[in-house]
């Protein structure tokens, strides 16, 4: 076993006796006591760091992880009338660029009951060291010590064998990371009741009710929740809109896209930097779609910040074509029943604005597509929940036993 | 359109105003002859809405971004006029970028080169070493960047010798027999600078080899991207030439295989200067607007040359300085500047692929 562990980095100390004995604790009854603590006290210890001013991301990390949140979220996900408990082992492999997505993770499988081994980003982020600094300070407290010994976070390169071990030893192995990653990943194989939750690329899209808002009295709010489903994260998170589609009357949707694009553009300009190769890589990203796609049409640009793509009709392969840091494409709808014409298995998140739940719900019903696992307002497209790529993620991460 | 004239012009003799309006003509029916004859031309003009039946000046015309060649098949003449497709070296893995040229455009860049480096090396040719392997050019598969810049410079050498063996190992007895036998003449020596640095420099440095090379013209180019882990600037390695083995004209040139012929030269002072054939801009990464003299930005190429392909207005991926025009100390004229190297990779947030580079 030693041998195994060779370029493999703990980012906590441990030995092979160690292991095996990770390997043979028993899981957890999901949302425990014990586990809302440690992550009340994990909330506590992030909080110390000075550090946490300046990343907005590990602060929302330590919000989540409170006891008062915690029970709401039990509240909500969690059905004690079934008997549950943790599947075991989780091992999950966290994207390099996202720094606390590994946080997220782990936290949600805690809650699930389960032992885990985190593949944090070799990268180095502050973030990422603050939540792991603090993950070994819990360890040293004897009180946390049973949920600090159902973690071990781990880094390694791709030429480890590391992947294959552990994907041998754990009971549900998380994927998160794009198609190539995913496909890569899944050449090691797990035991054969073992499965993978997988996150994969995905393609997120917005509709908005031009006539409603024409009407809107704070535009600003709106177009500000767009900047932060897009620009945030440099538009290139898998939450994040790509195509816009605009409903209702001519004469209104022109008026609407003025004012919003118009908005944001004051906003980009103040709040983003856009990087030369970004620049770069839209205008190719733009000419690729003009060979492929006839009659579309670059719109109204000042500068290299928003690239606005007319497109003169909808057609299936519109997620092909998306770029990162400001690019959007947009078509001018006659309703949105029109997504039966896009929407497949990579579509995720629907940002909306201008119409009510119930209407998107109705819209959904009868669109019944194969895609799209979420359908949020404009500004919610990051809300983190435990509904997560159309997965419970609990429920997943748990087995409900029957007791007759 | 009829390239005969351009090439009876001295390479940098004209200034501002002339260069201006000779090629402005030229550049518009150019643009013209591809919009009309490739039709992924046409769509991407159209999508940005450039009219090409208006005469613009040349700083109007659209700019392709180079990564375009590697991922579309792109010319502007019947496929069988091609007579010859060169492809980039592609750097780790990536797509290759494929240039198709036919006669006349094969042609013209050969005559393009041979006008722009005479003026260095002089009209007559000269016994030439070449400082890299044969194998790169025995090799039609390989027939890259590196093959096509040799077998390009070639033309200036009455015979030739490769200074490195199969396994990259320099010949030095064939060196300097070669050096012996040609003693009265001036030397040209071509390579690309990583290979010269490496295997030329170090090597020379490390074995403590006399060589005696006062005599002749090193014309290198390729770039200086894999030396920079190295560190080693301009005039580190003209010094170390000169020190090692007495060479005083050191001249790096800037050129790709989008854009064979038409290259940019290093003068005495260690500028980059645009010649007749061809011409630069640096472009403002926040709009693309022209930078100001002395303000970095992305290069932008122009060459009169590219006829069988739309790749006579380029956006490159390498970032530069322009220094002035029309009045570097060297005396020729046109624009020069300083090339500052690649653009930095992007490093975006968010949840994308970058698991197999970067974990």
């Amino acid at each position: 076993m030693q041998n195994n562990f060779k370029n493999i980095k703990f980012l906590k100390q441990i030995t092979t006796h160690d292991y095996e004995s990770f390997l043979r604790l028993p899981p957890m009854i999901p949302f425990s006591e014990e586990i809302t603590d440690y992550l009340n006290a994990l909330s506590k210890e992030i909080n110390k760091d000075p550090r946490i001013q300046k990343f907005p991301d590990v602060r929302t990390f330590s919000f989540f992880c409170r006891k008062a949140n915690i029970l709401l979220l039990k509240k909500k996900y969690y059905d004690s009338s079934i008997t549950k408990l943790g599947r075991g082992l989780v091992f999950h492999i966290a994207p390099s660029n996202v720094p606390v997505n590994f946080a997220f993770s782990l936290m949600m499988s805690l809650l699930s009951g389960n032992s885990n081994i985190v593949r944090v980003p070799s990268k180095k982020f502050d973030q990422t060291e603050i939540i792991v600094n603090s993950i070994n300070k819990l360890a040293q407290v004897s009180q946390y010590s049973n949920i600090s010994n159902r973690i071990i976070l781990v880094s390694y390169d791709r030429n480890s064998d590391a992947t294959k071990e552990f994907s041998r030893d754990c009971d549900v192995r998380i994927i998160w990371g794009g198609d190539e990653t995913i496909s890569q990943i899944r050449e090691n194989s797990l035991q054969p009741r073992a499965f993978d939750i997988t996150f994969a690329d995905r393609y997120s899209l917005c509709v908005i009710n031009g006539d409603e808002f024409v009407n809107e009295p704070k535009p600003e709010k709106v177009v500000e929740g767009f900047f932060n489903d897009t620009f945030l994260f440099d538009q290139n998170a898998c939450t994040s809109p790509h195509l816009v589609l605009w409903i209702g009357s001519s004469k209104k949707v022109e008026k609407a896209k003025n004012i919003f694009w118009d908005k944001l553009y004051v906003l980009v300009n103040n709040r983003y930097k856009i990087q030369p190769v970004s620049a770069i890589d839209k205008l190719t990203n733009f000419y690729n779609q003009a060979i492929q796609t006839d009659r579309i049409l670059l719109e109204n640009r000042k500068d290299n910040l928003i690239l606005r793509v007319k497109l003169n009709d909808l057609r299936d392969d519109i997620d092909c074509f998306r770029s990162h840091s400001g690019y959007f494409s947009e078509y001018h709808a006659s309703s949105p029943l029109e997504l039966s014409k896009i929407i497949n298995r990579k579509y995720q998140t629907l940002a909306y604005y201008g119409f009510s739940k119930k209407e998107m719900e109705n819209y959904f019903h009868q669109l019944k597509p194969v895609g799209i696992d979420r359908i949020v307002p404009i500004g919610r497209t990051m809300d983190f929940s435990l509904i997560w790529d159309s997965y419970n993620i609990i429920d997943s991460l748990s087995r409900s036993v029957e007791i007759l | 359109m009829e390239l005969n004239n351009y090439f009876d012009i001295q390479p940098y003799s004209l200034d501002k105003i002339n260069k201006s309006k000779y090629l402005e003509s030229y550049f518009f029916e150019l643009t013209q002859f591809h919009y009309e004859n490739c039709t992924k031309y046409r769509n991407m003009l159209d999508a940005v809405g450039y009219n090409y039946k208006r005469q613009h000046h040349y700083s109007e015309i659209p700019f392709l971004p180079v990564r375009l060649f590697k991922m579309f098949d792109l010319y502007s003449v019947p496929k069988g006029d091609i007579v010859k497709t060169m492809t980039s070296s592609g750097t780790s893995g990536q797509n290759v970028s494929k240039i198709f040229l036919d006669k006349e455009t094969a042609l013209n860049q050969s005559k393009a080169l041979t006008k722009i480096v005479s003026t260095y090396l002089g009209s007559k040719r000269t016994p030439m070493i070449i400082i890299d392997s044969p194998a790169v050019i025995k090799n039609r598969k390989m027939f890259s960047a590196r093959g096509a810049g040799i077998l390009g410079f070639s033309i200036f050498g009455t015979k030739r010798i490769y200074a490195l063996d199969e396994n990259m190992e320099l010949k030095v007895d064939d060196i300097l027999a070669f050096i012996e036998q040609n003693e009265n003449n001036r030397i040209f020596i071509f390579g690309f600078t990583f290979m010269v640095y490496q295997h030329f420099i170090k090597e020379i440095k490390k074995r403590n080899i006399k060589i005696d090379l006062s005599d002749s013209v090193l014309i290198h180019g390729g770039g200086w991207k894999k030396l920079v882990n190295e560190s080693i600037t301009s005039e580190e390695f003209r010094k170390m030439l000169n020190q090692l083995c007495g060479i005083t004209s050191v001249h790096d040139y800037y050129g790709m295989v989008e854009q064979t012929g038409s290259i940019f030269m290093e003068c005495e002072y260690g500028n980059m200067h645009a010649p007749i054939l061809s011409d630069i801009f640096i472009r403002r990464p926040y709009d693309f607007s022209i930078a100001d003299l002395g303000e970095r930005g992305i290069i932008q190429t122009l060459s009169i040359l590219p006829t069988s392909y739309p790749g006579h207005s380029l956006l490159t991926e390498d970032e530069g300085i322009l220094l002035g025009e029309d009045d570097c100390e060297c005396g020729r004229l046109g624009k020069y500047f300083k090339i500052l190297g690649r653009v930095k990779n992007a490093e975006l947030r968010g949840c994308s692929d970058t698991y197999a580079e970067q974990f």
